[in-house]
């Protein structure tokens, strides 16, 4: 079946299975390698995407029930050169080690701080509670998104 | 890699034409709400339906909280996230904000549903409980209309329920009577997984005493609700030797398996205690709301 769908604000297009979940659709089909497909049963979030403006883990939704709507994901965030707040506080602030909960992780947060701009830590840790980083970096992550809040506008590389 | 087992893929754009859809498709159809129970199943090979009637588009339609009259009615594609976030829930439904924090994760949250949680007929799922608790009517409609359910009608057993091939649940209506005074109480191992054991309580006082009860566990096998210890609370003032009595008439009728999450043996000590639990807490909230 032909699946249409917007990703990163570009429509795109493929044919697949109707069994094709979102996750294979999103790295296989349209090349956006910057999801993760982690523990594939929906407890580990590497590959949380926007639909809608909605984290999903997206090894938990089908590429057909996706067509028509608004996919956002890792490599949407950057704008013109210009990193996201989100993925500066991951750098400045240490929040990745290994790296492979990154994108779900900066995906859930970026959803967080359009919500509510100025969560505590314990929203921030509630928020990516769905979210398991190996490398035991919670304490670091939780640094970054806070980062990420007091610079919500402070955008450019190495501020 | 865990894929589903090839299947036929309709989208339904309405609640009728999802009837129709599963008329014509036949037994082997199943709906596609938020897909956070039944695509998992369909991963592991335990479902291979031969046809997904996709609801997802009827979160709209059937995504709703209200209070009408005196009840409160959910939408069956009502996502746990907009349960949770509803003031009206938190102040009049006490019980259901409890449980809603503590399942699965937030992120899961944004997609399941309530009507996808309750068909699923997991026996360590916790909104069966809490409608059992208070008494929930469930509205399944077919091509030739509505009928109502009680949660007791709707499972048939475990994964299983008495809902037809070409009907669906639309909507839970919540009696309004006891929702202020309840209460629900959950051990699991972390964030995201299964209870190991969780009870739920609600309570009605009139003039010092009990004048209804609700009581029922989750993940602990047998029926979901306590008869027994919700007849024992009836009449008695809320004191803690009413609430240890009914505690131990529902741990004595509960059956709970060893697994992974615990010995028979614990969990049983688990829905003494959180029925204790949730029955101190769904007084106090009766109490204070008396007042």
């Amino acid at each position: 079946m032909q699946v249409t769908l917007t990703i990163n604000g570009e429509e795109r297009s493929a044919d697949v299975e109707p069994r094709t979940l979102l996750v294979h659709f999103i790295r296989d089909d349209l090349d956006l390698t910057g999801t993760h497909w982690g523990c594939d049963t929906s407890n580990c979030g590497a590959c949380v995407v926007l639909v809608d403006g909605v984290p999903v883990k997206s090894c938990t939704m089908l590429a057909a029930t996706a067509a028509g709507h608004e996919i956002g994901t890792v490599e949407g965030l950057e704008q013109d050169g210009v990193l996201d707040p989100i993925q500066q506080g991951f750098i400045d602030q240490h929040g990745l080690q290994c790296g492979f909960c990154t994108p779900g992780m900066l995906i859930t947060a970026r959803a967080l701080l359009d919500a509510n701009p100025n969560p505590t830590d314990a929203e921030i840790r509630e928020a990516i509670s769905g979210q398991i980083c190996r490398c035991t970096g919670y304490t670091n992550i939780v640094k970054a998104v806070r980062w990420a809040a007091d610079h919500a506008t402070a955008a450019t590389p190495g501020s | 890699m865990q894929i589903p087992a090839a299947f036929e893929y309709e989208r339904a754009t309405s609640v009728e034409h999802a009837l129709e859809l599963l008329h014509a498709r036949g037994p082997e159809a199943r709906l596609l709400a938020g897909g956070h129970s039944l695509l998992p199943m369909m991963k592991l090979r335990l479902a291979a339906p031969e046809a997904l009637v996709d609801i997802d588009a009827l979160a709209g339609e059937l995504g709703y909280v209200r209070e009408e009259g005196d009840e409160v009615r959910i939408g069956a594609m009502t996502r746990h996230r907009d349960i949770l976030e509803s003031g009206l829930v938190a102040a009049r439904l006490t019980i259901f904000t409890d449980a809603e924090k503590l399942i699965a994760d937030p992120v899961v949250r944004n997609r399941g549903t309530i009507g996808g949680a309750l068909c699923q007929a997991d026996p360590a799922e916790d909104l069966s409980a809490v409608c059992a608790v208070l008494r929930a009517r469930l509205v399944v409609r077919g091509l030739d209309g509505e009928r109502t359910l009680t949660m007791q009608e709707l499972h048939r057993g475990p994964y299983e329920t008495t809902i037809g091939d070409a009907e669906m649940l639309v909507e839970i209506r919540v009696p309004l009577h006891m929702g202020g005074g309840s209460a629900y109480e959950k051990v699991k191992r972390r964030v995201g997984d299964w209870a190991i054991a969780a009870a739920g309580a609600a309570v009605r006082l009139e003039g010092g005493t009990i004048a209804d009860a609700g009581v029922a566990l989750t993940a602990v096998g047998g029926d979901v609700m306590s008869e027994r210890a919700q007849a024992s609370l009836v009449g008695r003032p809320p004191t803690e030797d009413a609430f240890a009595a009914a505690a131990t008439l529902a741990a004595e009728d509960c059956s709970p398996t060893t697994d992974q999450r615990g010995s028979a043996e614990y969990k049983r000590h688990l829905a003494h205690e959180l029925t204790l639990r949730a029955l101190r807490s769904a007084t106090a909230r009766a109490l204070r709301e008396e007042i």
